[in-house]
């Protein structure tokens, strides 16, 4: 059937004045806040969320031996409701080796290839959705917590200048919606505040489970740019700008989104 | 085959009692109305029939048609008869079914 | 009698097998005028004259996405041996099919409530149809908006 509709014609929406930019703390919310009490409720319940069957899948993930030493991640982490409870809310984090921030599905590649010495899952793969769902579920309630760590700051740094900068040729920046018009509508859909609380999350016009960087990505096509390779320095900076940002709002994985 | 399938029904019930169980599927429900990143339509494959049986006899069913989305989901009621196995069946195009259980303790 | 019976299991309760991958089998399907929704509702009512009442149609009049609508139907029925609903059937107005589901009950149900997730095309009417063992037909119909989703993925 005929689902996708060109959508750009809703980007018609003046954007002017009202630069109300950071936004204030009891004014923060989580993008399931925006959602229809339908959606809110399919996300609520774990046998009617259907990001559940990534969690599931990461599970089975977690616990299957691969590569020459036939590990598996619980071979090292054990239990993940107890070894990763907190990890998905303190990511991105700083990487020692590579001296740069990582985003959970980085690490997760990186533990696949280094500790495992196994063939990497590919981002966008749902191998590594599905680890990265079920790692990211064992947060779930918890705050998002940026790590206190002055290493980030470059990273965070330059997340703010991307997130902020205009681009493509509607020559609009992420601020331009999530900070200065998140109270407004974007043709039919509310536009958020942009917080990466949910991630992975279902989103019913994918029907399928995805990345913020996948999500990052709609949003660039829909400004008509160019969006940045899954993976880029520019995407991780993003996300841990955008975690600082969500700073304190509680951890939703699965979630599910329109 | 087994489901990947996610099941809710009580693990008990009064003899009578009026249960509602939900089931639901992962599958993608390719509509076959779909074009792909090359322009060739995405052949259709969806889950077309959901059986329910309960003690062996079939207490619900469904014929799906593309319109059902991704990941089917459908909840329904039956009467708490008696102790034993619901059973959730679903079969798709290819006529492969995949089968999911539950028990229910009837007291 | 209980209510809605409602019980969150634990995780590690939920059934899942590994799945295997579904072999593809369908062949290309010419694309072919659909039959309105009058004539898809006299084709499930052999032409029979549909009732006004007795069916509750709940769907969101204004839908986030069209992709994973929720409707639950409900038809006034004891749901007895003698006096049942054989069937529910939905329908749409301008999908490119206009069936959606056909939903088989009996006595066994206790009642006659059945609910599900269905994708919508575009704005329009969806309707509901129950079958009593009477053989006589009861419907309610909605109209739904569906809006666009804002930052969608190119396809090109």
């Amino acid at each position: 059937m005929v689902w996708r509709k060109p959508g750009l014609a809703v980007f018609a929406i003046i954007f002017g004045g009202g630069a109300m930019a950071e936004i204030a703390g009891e004014e923060k919310k989580s993008g399931s806040g925006f959602m229809s009490r339908e959606t809110q409720a399919m996300q609520a319940d774990d046998t009617s969320n259907p990001g559940m069957f990534s969690v599931l899948d990461g599970e089975r993930l977690w616990r299957e031996p691969v590569g020459p030493a036939m590990k598996s991640c619980a071979s090292c982490h054990g239990d993940a409701e107890v070894s990763m409870r907190g990890a998905a809310a303190r990511h991105p984090a700083f990487d020692e080796t590579s001296g740069k921030a990582i985003d959970l599905a980085g690490r997760i590649k990186l533990c696949r290839r280094d500790k495992q010495t196994a063939e990497p899952f590919p981002r966008g793969s749902e191998e590594l959705l599905a680890l990265t769902t079920y790692v990211g579920t064992q947060s779930r309630g918890m705050p998002v917590a940026p790590p206190v760590d002055e290493r980030l700051t470059p990273s965070r740094e330059n997340g703010k200048r991307l997130f902020e900068a205009r681009i493509g040729q509607l020559d609009l920046s992420c601020a331009s919606c999530h900070d200065d018009n998140w109270d407004k509508r974007l043709g039919g859909s509310p536009i958020t505040q942009a917080h990466p609380t949910g991630y992975p999350i279902y989103r019913l016009e994918w029907q399928s489970v995805g990345s913020l960087q996948r999500r990052m990505r709609n949003c660039m096509v829909g400004v008509r740019a160019e969006p940045y390779e899954f993976g880029s320095q520019e995407f991780i900076d993003l996300e841990a700008y955008l975690n600082t940002r969500a700073s304190g709002l509680a951890v939703e994985t699965p979630g599910v989104r329109p | 085959m087994t489901a990947r399938a996610l099941i809710n029904a009580p693990k008990t019930a009064r003899k009578g009692d009026i249960i509602e169980i939900r089931a639901m599927i992962a599958h993608k429900m390719e509509t076959g109305y779909r074009q792909g990143p090359n322009g060739q339509m995405i052949p259709r494959d969806i889950i077309n029939r959901f059986v329910c049986t309960y003690g062996g006899a079939e207490i619900f069913s469904a014929d799906l048609f593309p319109a059902v989305s991704a990941n089917p989901f459908i909840a329904f009621s039956t009467v708490a008869t008696e102790s034993g196995t619901i059973t959730f069946a679903w079969t798709g195009d290819d006529g492969q079914t995949q089968t999911a259980t539950a028990e229910i303790a009837v007291n | 009698m209980s209510g809605p019976t409602s019980i969150r299991l634990a995780r590690r309760d939920l059934i899942f097998g590994a799945g295997a991958g579904l072999v593809v089998l369908t062949l290309p399907r010419a694309v072919l005028a659909r039959p309105t929704l009058d004539d898809a509702i006299r084709g499930f009512t052999g032409g029979k004259a549909l009732n006004d009442g007795r069916v509750k149609l709940d769907i969101p009049p204004l839908l986030e996405n069209g992709n994973a609508v929720g409707v639950t139907i409900d038809v006034e029925s004891p749901m007895t041996a003698e006096d049942h609903v054989r069937r529910i059937a939905l329908f749409n107005e301008k999908n490119p099919q206009a069936d959606i589901a056909i939903f088989h009950l009996g006595p066994r149900s206790g009642r006659a409530r059945v609910s599900s997730r269905i994708r919508l095309a575009t704005s329009q009417t969806v309707v509901a149809i129950a079958e009593l063992t009477d053989g006589s037909f009861w419907s309610s119909r909605a109209s739904v908006i569906v809006t666009l989703a804002a930052c969608i993925e190119d396809l090109s």
